[in-house]
């Protein structure tokens, strides 16, 4: 589904990734690992069509499709899905507003009819219920006002809401406590599917615990410099980036 | 010093023949208010840029240009000439004037019990003076301000809104006034009194609308008193016509505890200005104004906020938001009075301005004079062009780049209008906004 080949990213003068090579098929779950500042959420990002950093090497197929070459509403509308780290603020455009125009505009691509309002509202009213979300939140603005759990259980409502096939989680776990986690992670665990592939990346490895991954990876300095199963997690839990192979004395996650 | 223009002249000129035909009209009760505030216009002038309440905007061309006076041959329109202006579900009080001029047939004042009015101010000058006199030209300050000035010696028609004490008008009441093209270009001197007694409350929605193109200049005061404990929400909605010129002037006297809301939206004319005077006379009063600017092309729109608190424990909250396009040119100039005695006071301002344009141009500038030493008075103010960072989020749900823009912008404007309480007038807001932004059909459609 996914095939980063040798990707080198930089940003203004800055070069973060150096060489990224990843491949993910549907039904699979990975997990992508590293230290603060290795370059996860540029990868996330770069994938969701983020032109603040320029792509200088490497390619990025997304079901065969050239990925890069498409605009971000596009890769949207194909299916991409990436959660941010940090959820941007909208006031004044109502989360109902905001949801309506993105729904429709993919169902669009689709090929699938419009849905009205009445629709619209009853498939909200849906979802909001599996995830525990407050209706109230249709009449707030985008994200205005959310605590940090908010803000994250909105993006995977989201996901959720806009069904793609691609979805890239970026520290969607950072700042949750254990009960808005378990609510991110059955969530997600809700989407996987044969059809689907999930990239969950993280700093901690908490969070794997309610996602079992496939397949782990290790970014360190922009390179994946390990990859493995679901106890790579575990591994780095215990002994810390720094004794990961190219990794150059970062912190071992969850400890700060 | 005083810039004595062949206009100018002219206004005085008017006067005298004014004053002679409304003497005859039974309003000889105002004539030493008209003839100080015409000595007074005479010699203030009108400002210029060299005055520091006037130095981001040039009133030259009204000062330059020659208005007729609007009376002598009315114009008669019909109830359907006025359709496109009605506030859909909107429910309540109406009067309309006609360039300036009330029109009964076009008006629909309803009857308010318990001695609450409605009424033209030209009536309510017959008939209730006595409620009047105490409150007109007291307020607002002819002595300082030539435009007012002007106003107060020409003033013949208006809104007049009394409620007494402890009344309560829950459907909002509405004065739309209408230019229609003329023979040649016409000045106006609309005059709103608003009166409201102790523990009363009402809402008023000031219109200004155009039926053409035409050039005209509407110089307006609306004086509004808030008695003790009463609330009050004033709507004042700009969409003069495109060459207009519109000077206005609200200024609010609150009593103790009142509360006061003003909105403004200003979409039209060629040179605006918009001058928001609460004066928070009474204890632990509180104000809100709210406020947004739309321009393009070359209007010049001026907000000219002059927030007193002269009581201790009171609150004001200033949010005005600028959208500037084209070759526009918006002002905000947002002054906070403390006085001496108001300790306690509690004063915030914001100022968030999007420029949408290279030639676009806004001019902001916060001024707090504290002569009181317990206060708290906050102010900020934001320059720029859209997020990019939230442009970005909206497209990667699938939303296109230019509806994503036309959204974010809407939502700017929204943010003013969310604190709009009157449900219709919000969408009705909401709508005019809309069809203002340059992708707004983008917004109705997602
Ligand atoms: N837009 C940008 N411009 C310049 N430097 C950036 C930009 N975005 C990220 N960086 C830098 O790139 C490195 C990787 O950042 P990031 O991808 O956010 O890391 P992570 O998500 O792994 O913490 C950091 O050193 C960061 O400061
Ligand atoms: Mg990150």
């Amino acid at each position: 589904m996914l095939e980063i080949k040798n990707l080198y990213v930089k940003a203004g003068n800055h070069e973060i990734l150096k060489g990224v090579h990843l491949k993910v098929n549907a039904g699979e779950v990975h997990s992508i690992m590293g230290p603060n500042g290795s370059g996860k959420s540029t990868l996330a990002q770069v994938l969701a069509g983020r032109e603040t950093y320029e792509v200088t090497r490497g390619e990025v197929l997304y079901e065969g499709k050239n990925l890069l070459e498409m605009a971000p509403e596009e890769r949207a509308c194909e299916g991409v899905f990436m959660a941010f780290q940090y959820p941007v603020e909208i006031p004044g455009v109502s989360s109902a507003q905001f949801l309506k125009a993105a729904l429709n505009a993919i169902r669009r691509a689709r090929g699938l009819e419009e849905l009205d309002a009445m629709e619209f509202l009853a498939l909200v009213k849906q979802k909001f219920k599996v995830l525990g979300v407050d209706e109230k939140l249709l009449h707030r603005s985008v994200n205005e006002g959310f605590s940090g759990g908010e803000k994250k259980r909105n993006e995977i409502f989201q996901m959720a809401l806009l069904e793609p096939r691609l979805c890239i989680l970026d520290e969607t776990d950072s700042g949750l406590d254990i009960d808005a986690l378990k609510i991110v992670a059955s969530g997600v665990n809700g989407l996987r599917s044969p059809g689907r592939a999930i990239l969950v990346i993280t700093h901690y490895q908490r969070l794997l615990n309610y996602i079992i991954p496939d397949y782990v990876h290790v970014l360190v300095e922009g390179r994946i410099v390990r990859s493995g199963g679901k106890e790579l997690a575990l591994e780095l839990e215990e002994k810390g980036y720094a004794l990961i192979e190219g990794g150059a004395g970062a912190a071992a996650p969850g400890r700060r | 010093m005083v810039a004595v223009t062949p206009a100018t002249d002219r206004y005085l000129e008017n006067f005298d023949r004014f004053a002679r035909v409304a003497a005859d009209s039974g309003q000889e009760w105002l004539r030493p208010v008209r003839q100080a505030a015409i000595a007074r216009f005479a010699e203030l002038g009108f400002p210029t840029i060299r005055d520091e309440d006037w130095r981001f905007t040039n009133v030259a061309p009204i000062a330059q240009a020659s208005f007729a006076r609007a009376n002598g041959s009315r114009t008669e329109l019909s109830p359907r000439d006025i359709d496109q202006f009605a506030v859909p579900g909107l429910v309540g009080p109406q009067l309309v004037f006609v360039n300036g001029r009330y029109a009964p047939r076009l008006s629909s004042p309803g009857s308010l019990s318990d001695g609450a009015t409605v009424s033209s101010l030209a009536q309510a000058f017959t008939d209730a003076r006595t409620v009047l006199e105490p409150h007109l030209a007291r307020y607002a300050d002819y002595a300082r301000d030539g435009f007012t000035a002007l106003n107060t010696a020409f003033m013949e028609d208006g809104g007049f809104v009394y409620v007494p004490r402890g009344r309560v008008i829950e459907a909002p009441i509405r004065l739309l006034y209408v230019s229609t093209e003329t023979a040649d270009p016409i000045v106006t001197h609309p005059r709103n009194v608003i009166v409201l007694e102790e523990d009363s409350q009402a809402v008023i929605v000031e219109e200004y609308v155009a039926l053409g193109a035409e050039v005209y200049f509407s110089n307006v005061v609306t004086e509004v008193v808030v008695g003790q404990n009463s609330v009050l929400s004033h709507y004042l909605i700009e969409r003069d016509s495109e060459q207009a010129f519109n000077v206005s002037t609200l200024r609010v006297q609150q009593g103790r505890s009142s509360n006061v809301a003003s909105h403004t939206v200003l979409l039209g004319g060629a040179l605006v200005r918009n001058n928001v005077h609460p004066v928070m006379a009474g204890e632990g009063s509180e104000c809100l104004i709210n406020g947004l600017f739309m321009a393009t092309g070359r209007q010049h729109m001026d907000n000219f906020m002059r927030v007193e608190h002269a009581s201790p424990h009171c609150d004001s909250r200033q949010f005005y938001n600028g959208i500037l396009d084209g070759r526009s040119h918006g002002v905000f100039s947002g002054r906070i009075i403390v006085h001496k005695d108001a300790q306690k006071t509690d004063a915030k301002q914001t100022n968030k301005n999007l420029l949408l344009s290279e030639e676009a141009q806004i001019d902001s500038k916060p001024q707090l004079e504290i002569y009181a030493d317990d206060v708290k008075c906050t102010h900020g103010a934001t320059i720029g062009q859209m997020d990019e960072g939230a442009i970005f989020y909206l497209r990667s749900r699938g939303i296109a780049e230019d509806a994503a823009r036309a959204l974010l912008l809407f939502g700017f404007a929204n943010e003013s209008l969310e604190r709009m309480k009157v449900g219709p007038i919000r969408k009705y807001l909401e709508a005019l906004v809309t069809q203002w932004l340059p992708q707004g059909k983008l917004v109705e459609e997602s």
